[in-house]
């Protein structure tokens, strides 16, 4: 019977399926971050058992580390002792871990695919919704609650039933100045964020194969902005390409034979999807969020929605909520609306080829007046690799900070924050109340659009930048 | 181990909102913790809490009975956002057993069942039914029966709920995951052996050092 990509690497990775139908599933791999192992750890500890596979697990300090000067002690008294917390567990059991001043330190969703250590038809797990990112890889990869956290370090386990097939077709090619985010937000705008929920989404079309790895990356990281268990992209020649020579990727024989088998995972033909979405990359524009939900996106020559325009009473009570809190109007034209901070960083758009699209907007241009904007790059290899092509001296020059690596401005956990009321060109994922900082107003968008906007002073479309 | 669920009868918050996220359930500035208790104060910090640390009183879960509310009901894809487990610890902690919406995100839903929270799916006319006898305060208790898997409404009648057949299983009895699945321990070992003998091109994650 015909397969896809999501079947087959959940068939090679069944232990044993229980009567009901619940499957014991193998975990490739574990990622572990400060802020959802503690717990996990302490119940391992106060059960007696041991972290079956510490050789399948990495540790890596990202959520509330500060981006300014690493040589400073970190001021936060609550970030520093779960960061002490997690390099004193990571030491009682022995987990390989990429300590805050390392070059190897960064987020954990881009320190995986960097490192080799996420590859193509593994299944991953981390205690971080956006550890769907890695399924740009062609894994299986998705965000567990702590209490999974422990049970993978004590089984390299978990129980899970399979989920939906959704597959979401971008066929074309996008215009320029529209990036894997638009294509995402525009996916999300359509389905919304309960669209994928229950299923596996995969990303196919001309569109999709023609992203590099970044590309495909951001894609997979907003999976579960729409819902999604886990986004994934069939692994191919640009994938092998990505993964050949990392660090703790297979080497000589034993990568052409990782490369046989990965071959053999792209979905069958005929194979059937429970939902399929069909977009056309030409329609695709340069796209933002106006609200306080990923699903509230229009495209850079749009207007704010009016609360009258929606049959549904509680719908129309909620636009207007979402517009109380950012200081929007409905109706006004989204494009000119005034910013006070643009944050290109996270999970979502902190790789070399984001810092590559926002750099030639910022090249020769300056920050506007009033206007705050940093750069975090996503990694410490990303953060040299851009300084040995000149890109923080781009950024310098036009007024933009330049920081270390960090999940920084995108959840408000670190010293990188909005203000209340502040309104925020933002490269993250969520524009949820709050997420930022508490009355922040976040508006999603590419590493090119936040460019442009910092450098304008509000929101304007950068294809009239080029 | 976790608390057994078998019957719960309670007052019921009514939470008439789409798509609440794990940002409002606990708001990321409080997951500076190592521990899983003492989240509840800061459940919906805010939506609760003036700037000033007062509270706003016309939230719901301000205003008596609901308080001491022990279910929660609200609109669509409640606990959508991050996989937090933070989301759930901070509902268990402020009292919350029971969150009854017409959609759940998945990982929220997972996590709820972990905690000793069931979680039930209604449709969205029964929610808001449930929300208008929730309206009545303190007389509105509302009765969970998850073994014959029923809602009572104060008038008495019930309303049928699916649940998962070894999620319930395990709420029941208390179990907790990690001991049933070790009882599979030689069928984990074999996956692994077989692994290693048939495809020793996986690679290992060796570190000499910490880097």
């Amino acid at each position: 019977m015909a397969r896809t990509l999501f079947d087959k690497i959940w068939d090679d990775h069944v232990v044993e399926r229980l009567p009901d139908g619940t499957c014991i599933l193998y975990i490739d791999r574990h990622l572990l971050h400060e802020v959802t192992s503690p717990q996990a750890f302490e119940g391992l500890r106060m059960s007696g058992r041991r972290l079956r596979r510490p050789d399948a697990t990495v540790a890596v300090v990202d959520h509330n580390v500060p981006t300014s000067d690493r040589s400073l002690p970190i001021e936060e008294p609550e970030s520093r002792l779960q960061i002490e917390t997690l390099e004193k567990n990571v030491a009682e059991f022995g987990v390989p871990y990429f300590k805050l001043r390392s070059k190897d330190q960064g987020i954990v969703h881009v320190v995986g695919p960097e490192q080799g250590i996420s590859l193509p038809g593994m299944t991953i797990v981390c205690g971080d919704s956006h550890t769907s990112t890695h399924g740009a890889m062609g894994a299986l990869a998705f965000g567990i609650g702590t209490s999974e956290v422990e049970h993978v370090m004590a089984t390299q386990t978990l129980l899970q039933k399979p989920a939906k097939n959704m597959r979401i077709t971008v066929s074309g090619q996008v215009g320029p100045g529209v990036t894997a985010k638009d294509i995402m937000l525009a996916i999300i705008g359509k389905i919304g964020t309960a669209g994928g929920t229950g299923h596996v989404m995969e990303f196919a079309g001309d569109a999709i194969r023609a992203l590099d790895m970044a590309g495909r990356m951001t894609l997979c990281n907003m999976s579960i902005e729409a819902g999604a268990r886990a986004g994934l992209v069939a692994p191919d020649e640009t994938t092998f390409a990505y993964v050949e020579g990392r660090r703790f990727a297979p080497k000589g024989e034993d990568f052409e034979k990782a490369c046989a088998y990965w071959r053999t995972l792209a979905s069958d033909e005929g194979a059937v999807f429970d939902t399929e979405v069909t977009l056309d990359a030409a329609e695709i524009q340069p796209n933002l969020t106006w609200g306080t939900s990923p699903e509230d996106v229009i495209a850079i020559d749009g207007i704010v929605p009016d609360p009258a325009q929606f049959n549904d009473p509680a719908r129309a009570r909620q636009v207007q909520r979402m517009l109380d809190y950012m200081g929007l109007e409905a109706g006004q034209k989204i494009a000119g609306t005034r910013i006070d901070v643009a944050f290109i960083g996270s999970c979502t758009n902190s790789r070399i080829e984001d810092l590559r699209s926002a750099a030639a907007i910022a090249k020769g241009r300056h920050v506007a007046p009033g206007v705050r904007a940093m750069v975090v790059p996503g990694s410490g290899h990303v953060k040299a690799a851009a300084e040995a092509e000149g890109l923080d001296a781009i950024f310098r020059e036009a007024g933009f900070e330049w920081r270390e690596a960090g999940c920084s401005m995108c959840l408000g956990m670190n010293p990188d924050k909005l203000t209340s009321g502040q309104r925020c060109a933002s490269t993250s994922n969520r524009n949820f109340e709050g997420r930022q900082g508490p009355g922040g107003r976040t508006h999603l968008c590419s590493p090119a659009m936040a460019a442009a906007a910092a450098v304008s002073g509000c929101f304007v479309d950068v294809r009239e930048m080029a | 181990m976790m608390d057994k669920f078998t019957t719960l009868t309670a007052i019921a918050a009514p939470m008439p909102v789409e798509n609440i996220d794990t940002d409002q359930i606990i708001p990321a500035r409080f997951l500076k913790t190592i521990q899983r208790s003492g989240l509840g104060k800061n459940a919906f910090a805010a939506q609760r809490y003036n700037d000033d640390g007062s509270e706003k009183p016309d939230f719901v879960l301000n205003r008596e009975p609901y308080r001491k509310a022990e279910i929660l009901i609200t609109l669509d894809n409640l606990g959508c956002g991050s996989s937090r487990e933070h989301a759930p610890w901070a509902l268990l902690d402020f009292g919350i057993r029971c969150v009854i919406a017409p959609s759940f995100a998945d990982i929220f839903f997972n996590n709820c069942f972990k905690n000793g929270i069931l979680p039930i799916r209604l449709p969205r006319e029964i929610c808001e039914s449930l929300m208008e006898d929730a309206q009545m305060g303190a007389n509105a208790r509302i009765t969970i029966d998850l073994e014959n898997q029923l809602v009572q409404r104060p008038d008495g009648s019930t309303i049928p709920f699916e649940v998962d057949s070894f999620r319930k299983h395990m709420l029941i009895e208390g179990l907790d995951d990690i001991g049933q699945t070790l009882q599979h321990d030689s069928a984990i070992q074999s996956f692994e052996q077989k692994r290693q003998r048939d495809e020793s091109w996986r690679p290992t994650i060796v570190m000499e050092t910490v880097s």
